[in-house]
């Protein structure tokens, strides 16, 4: 060995020596360097490139300073479909009236019965899944909906970027271009929106902290505030920044109406915001949605209200907020950010769930499963349930008593109410399990107790 | 021989000089990397690297502030031990900070947690002994499955 050594040239143990040494030195140099480029990591944050004031809507320019942000954001473009919810790609043939090459499947053709409950309204024409936010103006402009009744400009509160119109409608005064864009058909209205929801209709763009910029939530999360013994809540000032990570959520994934001959955008909090208090608020009024072929009952159709049935579960109770799960943190470098990619939790269990849940994606998965499961099978029961009082009010709607045939169609206006509820909702059930069973079986309940007005004597 | 002894000076000088390069170019990595905090109990040593500033915030809201820092309850108390295991999860760590490698949500290690549960029993053990919860040897519980956020939030 020693020998072999001594054989070797010295020139070639030079170079031997030198090839190590300078390896190592690459290898200590590059770790320095990977020290720093992290320390550097954790120093930066955030750099203005694009001065972004309070009337820039277009998120490109946005994107400009928040680059991470905005690749999220447009990411929901994306369909993805989950068990329940999420979105499939469905081709279909672009028309005259409809240009989409690309849409979600249609909730009518997956169960028929949602067609027969809402019978002379026009969700019965045009029903699909939800799509991501990128689709939501584009959408509404081409449902079927929109051919089959003459729909109010109130409509696109939330499926544009409205802050920046409305402020521009009403010179300044976001509250006056609310009540203007009410007033105005739809097809009016999307001439003054240009993008679907934008960086700015949920943030402050000086200093990116969240803001309420609808109007109808700032008025109804007041009402519903002075229920709980706070009177004159203004939501921007009071709210802390853990609500405001739902808050700016729930100014849209709301139940809502439109009151009165100018279809004013109100949210039903003003005696609270479960299901059944929502319903009694509507019943105080009279107020009802349409009146359904057939059966003649006044009904009404409750909207997506995932914000109300979150608020009644046990993530709500804990303090996540709909940002926690559909916008989990995520590291990209030294930065901990939101991901703007809003979707289903269920496509993303690690950060979703996984930041608090110490399990396994598969395991959560499968609870989520088991909630899911359960919620469909009793909305099936309550559905029809529902439909079995619908049908026997249509048989007998000739024969019976006026009063009865009233007392009837009123239990139909709840249960049917107390169904959409459980079923409009984006969780499956997920967001309150046991509320959403409550309201089932109470809309259960109401059918059984309609069909015996009808029958008993 | 004198040619010899010439080219074995040469020789000597290029060997020592990159040595000494070497040695100058990991001194200074060590101390900017600030190397030797890792030898002390301060709780700073622990965000030297950002990833765990979320868990060095919480402890410092947390009930154990003011009683145990992170090598309280993250290594063993003998010298022998403590030492073992900053060297293995330096070496864990700083491989996985480094190359990016490693998973997230991070989730401690079961000898990593074999030590932490050691730490509570050594302050908190009057407390088991009445009954200890814990005793049977299949249990997977530790104190932490329940008291979760008494050092940090996790």
């Amino acid at each position: 060995m020693f020998q072999k050594f001594r054989n070797l040239s010295r020139t070639r143990i030079l170079l031997l020596s030198v090839f190590f040494s300078s390896l190592l030195a690459l290898g200590v140099s590059a770790l320095l360097v990977n020290i720093m480029e992290k320390r550097n990591e954790a120093r930066h944050t955030y750099l203005t490139i694009a001065p972004i004031d309070d009337d820039e809507e277009n998120p490109a320019e946005w994107g400009k300073n928040f680059p991470l942000q905005y690749e999220g954001y447009r990411k929901t473009v994306d369909q993805v479909r989950t068990r329940f919810g999420g979105s499939e790609a469905i081709a279909r043939t672009p028309s005259q009236v409809d240009p989409r090459s690309v849409v979600a499947q249609s909730k009518l053709e997956e169960d028929p019965r949602l067609k027969d409950l809402w019978a002379g309204y026009a969700f019965s024409r045009d029903f699909r899944e939800e799509r991501g936010h990128a689709h939501m103006l584009i959408d509404q402009i081409y449902t079927e909906r929109q051919q089959a009744v003459q729909q109010p400009g109130t409509c696109i509160h939330c499926h544009a970027s409205t802050y920046v119109p409305m402020k521009k409608l009403g010179e300044g005064d976001l509250q006056k271009g609310f009540e203007i864009i009410n007033k105005m058909p739809y097809q009016e209205a999307r001439t003054h929106v240009q993008h679907p929801v934008t960086c700015i209709d949920c943030h402050e763009p000086k200093t990116l902290s969240l803001r309420v910029t609808r109007p109808a939530f700032m008025e109804g999360i007041r009402a519903f505030k002075a229920t709980l013994g706070e009177p004159n809540y203004d939501v921007n000032a009071k709210a802390s920044r853990q609500e405001m990570r739902s808050y700016v959520c729930a100014q849209c994934h709301v139940e809502y109406y439109f009151k009165g001959p100018e279809k004013r955008l109100t949210y039903p909090w003003a005696k609270g915001i479960k299901a059944d208090q929502i319903l009694a608020y509507y019943d105080e009024l009279g107020h009802k949605d349409w009146e359904r072929k057939l059966s003649g009952a006044p009904v009404l159709k409750a909207q997506h209200p995932e914000f109300e049935l979150w608020s009644q579960g046990v993530h709500a109770r804990s303090g996540v907020a709909c940002a926690d799960c559909h916008m989990p943190y995520t590291r990209s470098g030294a930065m901990k950010i939101s991901d703007h990619h809003i979707q289903s939790p269920l496509l993303n269990i690690n950060r979703a769930c996984l930041t608090c849940h110490k399990s396994t994606e598969k395991d959560m998965q499968e609870r989520v499963a088991i909630i899911q499961n359960n919620h469909f099978e009793m909305r099936n029961l309550a559905m029809d349930a529902v439909l079995a009082l619908i049908k026997d009010i249509e048989r007998v709607k000739e024969s019976a008593s006026p009063e009865r045939l009233m007392k009837a169609r009123d239990y139909q206006r709840k249960a049917q109410f107390l169904l959409d509820f459980a079923e409009a909702e984006n969780s499956s059930g997920f967001h309150a399990p046991q509320e959403a069973a409550r309201i089932m079986l109470k809309a259960v309940d109401y059918s059984r107790q309609g069909q015996n007005s009808l029958h008993d004597h | 021989m004198n040619k010899h002894r010439l080219s074995y000076v040469l020789l000597f000088i290029v060997l020592g000089s990159s040595t000494g390069a070497f040695l100058g170019l990991g001194i200074f990595t060590f101390h900017y990397a600030k190397g030797s905090s890792y030898f002390t109990n301060d709780p700073q040593a622990c965000v030297n690297c950002h990833i765990m500033q979320d868990n060095f915030d919480s402890w410092q809201m947390s009930s154990h502030r003011l009683t145990s820092t992170c090598n309280g309850c993250h290594t063993p108390s003998d010298f022998i031990g403590k030492y073992k295991t900053k060297a293995i999860h330096g070496i864990r760590h700083s491989w996985g900070f480094t190359t990016g490698y490693f998973e997230e949500p991070l989730r401690i290690k079961q000898d990593s947690l074999d030590v932490v549960e050691a730490n509570c029993r050594q302050c908190h053990g009057a407390i088991f002994h009445a009954t200890d919860p814990l005793a049977s040897p299949s249990s997977s519980r530790t104190c932490t499955s329940c008291h979760r956020d008494v050092g940090h939030m996790r």
